[in-house]
């Protein structure tokens, strides 16, 4: 961003939450089913059908609630959103307006080695999902799928606290880790069941006021939020640098093309008649309710955090790193138990081992290496029978054969290290030998070349020998 | 015997002692329907499942006594869902609407074993005071073909009238099981708001309707308020409370009643015949030894104009789903979408309907909701206060039904005189509360109708005071 902008970023984060069935009907919510086969006669708003609100979409509510220390409404009401859309059953939407169940609250997130920062959450309210309009299965028909419709979501609000679009993934995979860690929902990005919208303008440095903002939607993977923002952050400076005006509009990020478009302005607003909902009572939640589930609830990604710090002794940037992602988290947890190096065990898990899954686009709990097999690795590395070199191979190996063991990979591969002295010796012999003037030349003083022998050794035992006494030896027989 | 006239006591104790059968009563009903058609009662009828059910309720081996409601016709008002039978709501919108399952009122009747005869025309989505807004026409009122029989379950009524059935469910947003009553000579109640499920029951407003009954007597409404009463879980608005036994109750001595009256307010609308009537009804309390006590009622007058700010915004709301997507009526030949919905609703609505949708959506438009509905939600609360006020005096409210007689069909023109047709029973809809509407007095040959109003939860004690009231 040119020096003299900054950027003012606000998310509504939706996430379906993972009930078993609908937040006003008895449908299953599964993912995946055929069309139109999880959706009742109340989720496809039929005359004379009334929601009965399910008391889990309240429980997971509170949980979330609690676990950023918000207040949770004494009372929760529902309201009507009303607009026409047709994979919108009833014409409206339940929604809350004046009673969300939970109030302000605030999460930290950090960058790199920066100061961390509080991000504000204005609310966070409960709703029903729409269906899904399907456009490319017959020509020119739109297809209606209502099996999502009714699905509940918790949509949390945040304040615009968020200065960059690195900020605004830290906020976002930190509520993901939160939701996740609470186990209220799948946190499944690319199967909607979290979904963002960005709420973005730019200011001079040092205005006080804000800028006119555009709201991005239809942002539905971590990658997706960083680029939309900054694309759009980029045409709003771009306009006012021009002289031009923001215009206060929602815009539709384009992910094919990585832009936005103007999808309606304010003008164009759809005013939403918001009124209560007089077919669900209004609730009232106790506040023992509030405590019950305040007792049980899990640990956090931030008290994980700081366990892995003061119990492990991992470092803060590891240890936040490894519970961005509590499938990270919870797989060096299990390896931990075969293992016990948690430091070497976090550089690898955070190293090679995200690598191989992001390669195969794969989460850590389906990884093809579990846990056991990934500590038994390692074992070889830290007992020093296969180099760093060779453990990586391995990983690879036996991710691409999940049949093979760690000890027959390594085998198949030739890679188990040499840490016979008296191989190593040979080999230090043969090396020394065919090179008599870099013998000269380093006994003459030029103690850069004890790396040259090093490397000739490793390469005459194609990268078995074991580093460590291929130094020793070297330099006894160097004299 | 006349088998249509009889009650629908006369009718359980009939079929008790084989007097007649199930299918003796539904085909008789069936040829009394068939000479009658000029009435428009029915949308749709139902008649050849009835007689079957008959056979198999005749062949049941009479379980009266278990099952007193087994073998007996009756009507649902058109706005029930019905199972695989068409429902319509009295609107063009609906008019090949089959449900595939059944409202908690018609499977509640069902299993007591009652036969449902067929579905009762009705004012379009249930607005209307005249029935005259159905998609099917108006129904005549069976006393007087020229008159209207009330809306807007004015099918519901004159089939009872009419000897069609001896009882009727109804429903009643302001006043629409009551007025017809009044109008066809009926019993008609409406229970406190929550004590009949609404589910399957085609929402109108839904803060205020209600589902109850209509039939030739007090008792007889007792017996069937009974299978249609109780919790339901479909319903998050319906109570969790048990339901009294309304027949024994509407006979018991155990009720001590004061009744509220309101003379002045009835003084104060300057008709004659109307205070006539009201000064008749309190002779008769009198007469009958009956306490009374003289209330305030000072935001009454206030109902109308919150009535119809309120029960639009909802229907707006409500009638949202009628969009020509996945049921109902779908305009042909359509450009793009926004024109299917035009068209859709467009054609699928008569005027009365979608006159009130927009009353109700600029009720709710931003910039009007504190004026019109937030306003109208307060003084609600302070009618439901009024009442609460007068409840620690009383044990119910004596107010007429209607302000006159069954007005000729087509007579009033006027929107806003139509609107004051509900002008004493819709304020016991904005409190929820229980009211009953029994034949009282009459004007040039029609009948007129005394309402009480009881406090929540009290129908016992509203058809204890009425069947007194009757006893003269």
């Amino acid at each position: 961003m040119k020096d003299n902008w900054e950027s003012v970023i606000g998310l509504e984060i939706h996430v379906q939450l993972n009930s078993e069935s609908k937040i006003f009907s008895n449908a299953p919510t599964k993912f995946g089913s055929d069309q139109n086969l999880q959706a009742c006669e109340v989720d496809l708003g039929m005359p004379g059908t009334l929601p009965v609100l399910n008391e889990k979409a309240i429980e997971k509510a509170i949980k979330f609630g609690v676990a950023i220390n918000a207040e949770i409404a004494k009372k929760v009401g529902f309201a009507r959103k009303n607009y026409f859309y047709p994979d919108l059953p009833k014409g409206y939407q339940i929604s809350q307006l004046d009673d969300p169940i939970v109030g302000k609250g605030s999460i930290e997130i950090q960058l790199g080695d920066q100061e961390i920062k509080t991000i504000g959450i204005t609310r966070a309210h409960l709703e029903e999902d729409a269906g899904k309009s399907i456009h490319d299965l017959f020509e020119n028909e739109t297809a209606i799928d209502l099996n999502r419709a009714g699905t509940p979501l918790l949509e949390i609000v945040s304040e615009p606290d968020m200065s960059s679009s690195e900020e605004a993934v830290a906020y976002l995979k930190k509520i993901h880790s939160i939701v996740c860690a609470l186990e209220i929902s799948d946190g499944n990005m690319s199967q909607g069941s979290m979904r963002c919208d960005a709420n973005v303008s730019v200011r001079k440095k040092g205005d006080k006021k804000l800028g006119t903002r555009t709201e991005l939607k239809n942002i539905n993977s971590f990658k997706f939020v960083e680029k939309a923002i900054n694309f759009e952050i980029k045409r709003q400076i771009s306009c006012l640098e021009k002289g031009e005006e923001v215009v206060q509009e929602t815009r539709l990020y384009d992910s094919a093309n990585n832009t936005t478009r103007s999808m309606r302005s304010k003008e164009e607003a759809n005013d939403y008649r918001y009124f209560p909902e007089p077919d669900i009572i209004p609730i009232q939640i106790t506040s023992d309710q509030i405590l019950n589930i305040k007792k049980e609830l899990p640990e956090l990604p931030d008290e994980k955090k700081e366990r892995y710090i003061n119990e492990l002794g991992l470092s803060e940037y590891d240890s936040r790193n490894l519970t961005y992602d509590l499938q990270l988290a919870d797989f060096f947890e299990k390896a931990l138990i075969n293992f016990d190096d948690p430091k070497l065990l976090a550089n690898w898990i955070l190293g090679d081992f995200s690598a191989i899954l992001n390669k195969f686009d794969v989460e850590a709990n389906n990884s093809k290496v579990d846990s056991v097999k990934f500590a038994e690795l390692l074992s070889y590395l830290k007992e020093e029978k296969i180099s760093g070199q060779a453990a990586k191979k391995v990983l690879e190996n036996i991710w691409e054969n999940p049949d093979v063991s760690v000890s027959k990979s390594i085998q198949d591969l030739g890679l188990e290290q040499i840490s016979n002295d008296t191989e190593i010796e040979q080999i230090i012999e043969k090396v020394i030998n065919d090179n008599p003037t870099q013998k000269e030349q380093f006994l003459s003083g030029k103690d850069r070349l004890f790396g040259f022998f090093v490397g000739q050794v490793m390469k005459e035992s194609k990268g078995k020998a074991n580093p460590k006494l291929v130094n020793e030896i070297l330099k006894k027989k160097l004299v | 015997m006349d088998l249509e006239t009889l009650t629908l006591q006369e009718q359980i104790s009939g079929l008790r002692d084989k007097k007649f059968s199930s299918v003796e009563l539904v085909e008789n009903y069936i040829s009394v329907i068939g000479n009658n058609e000029d009435l428009n009662v029915f949308v749709s009828n139902d008649f050849e499942r009835a007689i079957a059910k008959a056979k198999k309720s005749d062949s049941s081996n009479n379980i009266q006594q278990d099952m007193p409601l087994n073998g007996i016709p009756m009507v649902h008002k058109d706005i029930f869902c019905t199972e695989g039978v068409k429902t319509s709501c009295g609107s063009k919108m609906l008019d090949n609407f089959y449900p595939p399952y059944s409202a908690t009122v018609v499977e509640r009747l069902e299993q007591a074993g009652s036969i449902c005869l067929g579905k009762a025309n009705m004012d379009e989505f249930a607005m209307g005071s005249s029935n005259e807004t159905s998609f099917y026409g108006a129904v005549k009122n069976p006393l007087n073909k020229q008159k209207s029989p009330g809306g807007s379950s004015g099918g519901s009524a004159a089939a009872v009238a009419a000897n069609f059935s001896s009882f009727s469910t109804g429903t009643d947003t302001g006043g629409s099981i009551r007025q017809p009553a009044s109008f066809c000579g009926l019993v008609g109640i409406k229970p406190t708001y929550g004590r009949v499920s609404r589910y399957g029951m085609i929402a109108f407003a839904s803060s205020l309707d209600q589902g109850g009954i209509l039939a030739k007597n007090i008792k007889d409404t007792a017996i069937a308020l009974q299978y249609i009463s109780g919790y339901d879980p479909k319903d998050a608005t319906s109570i969790k409370t048990k339901v009294p036994n309304f027949s024994e109750d509407c006979e018991s001595d155990k009720f001590e009643h004061v009744v509220g009256l309101a003379t002045n307010l009835i003084n104060s609308f300057g008709d004659e015949n109307l205070s006539k009537n009201y000064s008749k009804a309190i002779k008769r309390l009198a007469k009958l030894k009956i306490k009374t006590k003289e209330i305030e009622l000072p935001n009454l007058e206030l109902s109308l104009p919150v009535y119809y700010v309120i029960a639009p915004a909802e229907c707006s709301a409500n009638l949202s789903r009628y969009d020509g997507i996945r049921f109902g009526y779908r305009a042909e030949n359509v450009d793009n979408l926004e024109d299917l919905y035009f068209k859709s609703r467009g054609e699928g609505f008569g005027n009365e309907t979608k006159k009130r949708i927009l009353i109700g959506t600029y009720c709710l438009s931003s910039g009007f909701y504190d004026a019109y509905y937030k306003k109208a939600q307060k003084i609600r609360n302070l009618i439901s206060s009024d009442f609460v006020n007068a409840f620690k005096d009383v044990t119910s409210i004596m107010l007429p039904t209607t302000s006159g007689e069954a007005f000729d069909l087509g007579s009033i023109t006027d929107p806003i005189e139509m609107y004051k047709q509900d002008i004493f029973t819709i304020p016991a809809n904005l409190g929820g509360l229980p009211a009953i509407s029994i034949p009282f007095g009459e004007k040039d040959n029609m009948p007129l109708g005394i309402q009480f109003i009881g406090n929540i939860l009290e129908e016992s004690s509203l058809l204890n005071i009425s069947n007194k009231f009757q006893l003269d």
